[in-house]
């Protein structure tokens, strides 16, 4: 809970008192984006914590934002859900306007401005934004809680960043692997080893991070026209696409450890 | 006339605390001690002493060990579960157990709780709370079974039933709502393992498996990962390199068998008398 401070030497009647208040609080858990050919992965964990306590075992840190944009929030609960709530109020006002979805480098664009717009109170979250481009390509990108941001093809974020982005480099980008004489590292890696290497970074990061676990939420993002690679067979798949447009989304649950 | 002593002084040594002082200003402050967030338990039943402990250890939001033992030997009927500072809780019952010994060895005969429990709360008072040890001790001894907590500036208390450590609250929530005076030792023993089970599921500093030890009054039980709930999921993937994967700079190849040759020069013939 945010905590009012009182500072010392400051009890001395008829002395100025200075108070102090911290509005800022860290509830844990880990988010993380892959992108492929024409597919996009965005999952994160359900556990929500503050210190030592878990607050929830289910809080959701993904969200759908269109039929092809997923956003994960990490850092600041609070913030991330009026974060993800103002940001639904602009992708819906463009729907309006425009009759059509908002494209997602514009989402990440009105993103960086509507960070940006509290630099000096700022939200404090981490964001990472998940989906297809106009072209028909899977992307991500990720966000400081100030605004800048840049296109990757992964990003992991949150507590569990350090254990798990260095895993992403070697196995997504094969960093420190040689490729051996007549075998060269694939260019893109399909859908299901993308999931296989989510849900291995995140049973992972809850062996060796405190403040990971419970639930495992993974949305993917498939391109007009891309056939499911398999994703119909995975065990309890649910399909939230809600437009005609061609881009569909499923989401994919997991369970956690739990201690 | 003053004359520079040969001998130390008596007490504690405080000669580098300026030192210290200004390294930490300089942003060099001293190490911080691994602290082991954790839930441990004891419990008294009609028998004797349940004493119980989850098995993880942290380094502050990391899990530095996945399966410990918080469950510390004393003497054979007398154990003592430590939280907090993982190297003192070691230590400080490393030390006390040998003094106990010592103790049986000149006076003859078993030592008392009392006694461990004494002994551990004046070396953490006079530490005033540097030796950073919250411990749970239990056992039975010729006055019956006694258990303690004793806090890491050396205040004691001698209760029925005491929890310790990050997840005290949790595991006394349970302790509160279901313990009863002369348990038997399926219903202490089944008792222990839900506090612990509360602290490895509802606190974060807390985890993995289930440490138990029974002590009656000749027998001591240690169960070492009585309640297994945490264990590691199959991956989904096998991560196994290809040889070669490994990029090298040079290759430099030693020849670790050595061989000599040996010329005899001037050799006497064998003696064949």
């Amino acid at each position: 809970m945010p905590d009012m401070v009182t500072l010392p030497h400051s009890s001395l009647s008829g002395k100025p008192q200075q108070r102090q208040f911290n509005p800022y609080s860290e509830n844990g858990g880990t988010i993380l984006a892959i992108s492929g050919a024409d597919f996009s992965v965005i999952a994160g964990d359900t556990r929500q914590s503050e210190g030592y306590s878990i607050q929830t075992r289910y809080a959701p840190k993904v969200f759908r934002l269109t039929d092809n944009a997923v956003l994960a929030v990490n850092g600041f609960a609070a913030d991330g859900n009026m974060f993800v709530k103002q940001v639904r109020q602009r992708l819906e006002w463009y729907r309006h306007a425009h009759a059509k979805d908002m494209p997602l480098r514009a989402i990440a664009r009105l993103i960086q401005t509507m960070l940006y717009a509290r630099r000096f109170f700022p939200y404090y979250v981490y964001n990472i934004l998940g989906g297809i481009e106009e072209d028909g390509s899977g992307a991500v990108y990720s966000f400081d809680p100030v605004g800048s941001y840049e296109r990757e093809s992964c990003r992991a974020a949150g507590a569990a960043q350090s254990l798990v982005q260095p895993f992403l480099d070697n196995q997504i980008y094969f960093k420190n692997q040689v490729p051996r004489p007549g075998h060269p590292h694939p260019q893109h890696l399909s859908l299901e080893t993308v999931i296989q290497l989510v849900i291995d970074s995140f049973t992972s990061a809850t062996e060796r991070h405190i403040e990971v676990g419970d639930g495992l939420e993974m949305f993917v993002v498939l391109a007009k026209g891309s056939p499911l690679h398999g994703l119909e067979n995975f065990d309890g798949v649910q399909e939230m696409t809600v437009t005609n447009e061609g881009e569909r989304i499923f989401v994919v649950r997991r369970n956690l450890k739990r201690d | 006339m003053l004359t520079a002593s040969v001998y130390s002084n008596p007490g504690f040594d405080f000669s580098n605390l300026t030192r210290n002082n200004f390294l930490s200003e300089k942003g060099l402050p001293l190490p911080k001690a691994t602290s082991t967030g954790t839930t441990i338990v004891g419990c008294v039943f009609e028998d004797g002493i349940i004493l119980g402990a989850d098995t993880r250890a942290t380094e502050g939001p990391i899990v530095a060990d996945k399966n410990c033992e918080k469950i510390h030997y004393i003497t054979e009927s007398i154990r003592c579960c430590g939280a907090g500072t993982a190297a003192d809780t070691e230590f400080v019952t490393n030390l006390i157990s040998s003094n106990m010994e010592m103790h049986a060895l000149t006076h003859g005969r078993k030592p008392r709780v009392v006694t461990a429990m004494t002994m551990l709360k004046q070396y953490l008072f006079r530490h005033q709370g540097h030796v950073g040890a919250a411990l749970v001790l239990g056992g039975v001894d010729a006055t019956g079974p006694n258990l303690f907590t004793i806090a890491p500036h050396g205040s004691t208390d001698k209760l029925p039933y005491v929890t310790m450590g990050s997840g005290s609250l949790a595991a006394m929530a349970v302790f509160e709502s279901n313990w009863q005076a002369n348990m038997s030792r399926a219903a202490a023993l089944q008792l222990v393992k839900d506090a612990i089970s509360a602290g490895i599921f509802n606190d974060l500093g807390s985890g993995s498996n289930v440490d138990a030890c029974i002590i009656t009054v000749n027998h001591t039980e240690m169960l070492r990962n009585v309640e297994m709930p945490n264990e590691r999921v199959q991956k989904e993937r096998t991560y196994v390199f290809p040889k070669g994967t490994t990029a090298w700079k040079k290759e430099d190849i030693k020849k670790l068998v050595l061989s000599e040759e040996v010329t005899p020069i001037g050799v006497e013939a064998m003696d064949t008398d």
